[in-house]
């Protein structure tokens, strides 16, 4: 499936130019984190990767066919998504989407459900959780399927320390059973800590793709230091 | 003052001894419009379905036409039947006219754009909620569907009682295709209005009372079946 390759990637909304033209390379077990200011495109930038945005030009190649890559990536969004469901029909959702017998995503869904410390508060309608939780059941509901790649969308903004933590620690634990993740975050301390790779995009620019350790010292580029220093950036 | 107690009392009598023709009719009544209301549910609900998901080229034109016909005299949907089902018309070789069957047809007619356009309605504000998470989920037409069906299944519950309450109060269309003919095609509708035609109140009245409480029955019925109010329900 890896590498994943976009090449001249540019996306344009209602004749508004977002993002691009970017060019950009994902190996397998990477964790690559996006930042950059608000209205940067970060999240733009993950959603035309997973293809729920479309390419104004541009390609998104896996090595892997489109159909074959598509079921084998998950999104988590910043606001997750809850279905009007209990907690434990949203974990079985993706799985009965992909046909696997009831017993088997009701044993899956399970096991996530004590991972995730929420197992007595699996008959309660998803939407009555607090934001953590929500969060929380939606990263579950996305790594239930052991996807390859996993495109997160600020996974943790808004949340207190300790489900920033859990969150982080479910992340680390995929990473280390083959899952590769792009994800975006303003929080700078969260990508030092789970970075491989830092993407520094700005006004729908790459303006650079550093390793996580050199990022924080050297920053390639002007505007990256001045985040960084958490300065305005121009 | 005295045809209302007199209807009141009539009633009640009519109801506790069981009165054969009074079971007959509202048996008739409720055949009658219980399966123009499951016809149209068949068609109405995917149908909503479908206006929501799929982008078309005369889809809002659809839209538009089904919100005016929400509107449709029952009257002009009756002539409209009888002219297509009468010997003369396409249908007549069916020998359906002065039937049930053609009475349902009539309410089939009527009430489909009622349920589906309020069921379009509910199934847009669900789709705009799971836009991003189904389509990430790469999950196909009939997938998305049958989730919005099912999430939704509570608002179309109301859509489809909206749609029971105006065919079971129907009396033009049913009057017109059917004939209103004793012990063949004589509904609570329809029964009333001969009554009233023939200036007994009082059985007209009580008519109206054993209609309105089926109605009210039904409802609640249904509310209690589906829980609608229940804690923990959506």
């Amino acid at each position: 499936m890896f590498p994943l390759i976009a090449e001249n990637l540019v996306v344009e909304f209602k004749g508004k130019h977002i993002l691009g033209p970017i060019d950009l390379k994902v190996d397998k077990g990477d964790i690559a984190v996006i930042l950059g200011p608000n209205g940067s495109g970060k999240t733009s930038l993950l959603k035309a990767l997973h293809g729920i945005l479309k390419l104004k030009i541009g390609t998104v190649r896996w090595s892997c066919s489109k159909t074959k890559s598509i079921g084998k990536q998950m999104f988590v969004f910043q606001t997750p998504i809850m279905l009007r469901r209990s907690v434990f029909e949203n974990l079985t959702y993706p799985l009965l989407l992909r046909e696997i017998p009831k017993a088997e995503a009701n044993h899956r869904a399970a096991q996530w459900l004590d991972r995730i410390d929420l197992r007595a508060s699996m008959q309660v309608p998803a939407t009555r959780l607090s934001g953590g939780e929500k969060q929380k059941l939606a990263l579950a509901r996305a790594l239930i399927t052991e996807p390859q790649m996993l495109f997160l969308d600020e996974p943790s903004a808004s949340l207190d320390g300790k489900t920033t933590y859990e969150i982080e620690s479910l992340l680390q634990s995929c990473v280390s059973n083959g899952t590769t993740i792009m994800m975006s975050t303003h929080d700078i301390g969260q990508a030092k800590r789970l970075a491989k790779n830092i993407y520094f995009l700005n006004k729908g620019k790459l303006e650079s793709i550093q390793p996580a350790k050199t990022f924080f010292i050297r920053p390639l580029s002007k505007n990256a230091s001045k985040f960084i220093a958490g300065d305005i950036v121009e | 003052m005295n045809d209302i107690w007199d209807g009141i009392v009539q009633a009640f009598t009519l109801i506790y001894t069981l009165d054969s023709d009074l079971i007959k009719i509202s048996l008739r009544s409720l055949q009658v419009t219980l399966s123009a209301l499951a016809i149209s549910c068949i068609i109405a609900l995917p149908l909503a379905a479908v206006l929501t998901i799929q982008q078309f080229k005369f889809r809002r034109f659809m839209i538009a036409l089904l919100n005016a016909l929400m509107g449709l005299p029952p009257v002009v949907v009756g002539l409209l039947v009888y002219i297509v089902l009468s010997r003369s018309g396409p249908f007549g070789v069916l020998d359906l006219l002065y039937t049930t069957t053609a009475m349902i047809i009539a309410q089939t007619i009527i009430i489909t754009p009622l349920i589906t356009s309020i069921a379009h309605q509910s199934l847009r504000e669900l789709w705009s909620e799971y836009h991003d998470l189904l389509i990430s989920m790469n999950t196909s037409h009939t997938q998305r569907i049958k989730t919005l069906l099912w999430d939704a299944r509570r608002a179309l519950l109301t859509a489809s009682l909206a749609g029971f309450g105006r065919a079971i109060g129907e009396v033009g269309a049913i009057m017109i295709v059917g004939g209103n003919i004793d012990n063949a095609t004589r509904v609570l509708t329809t029964a009333i209005a001969l009554e009233t035609s023939k200036g007994d109140f009082a059985l007209a009245l009580a008519l109206g009372f054993v209609l309105i409480l089926i109605t009210i029955a039904v409802n609640i019925g249904t509310h209690w079946l589906s829980q609608t109010e229940s804690e923990g329900r959506w």
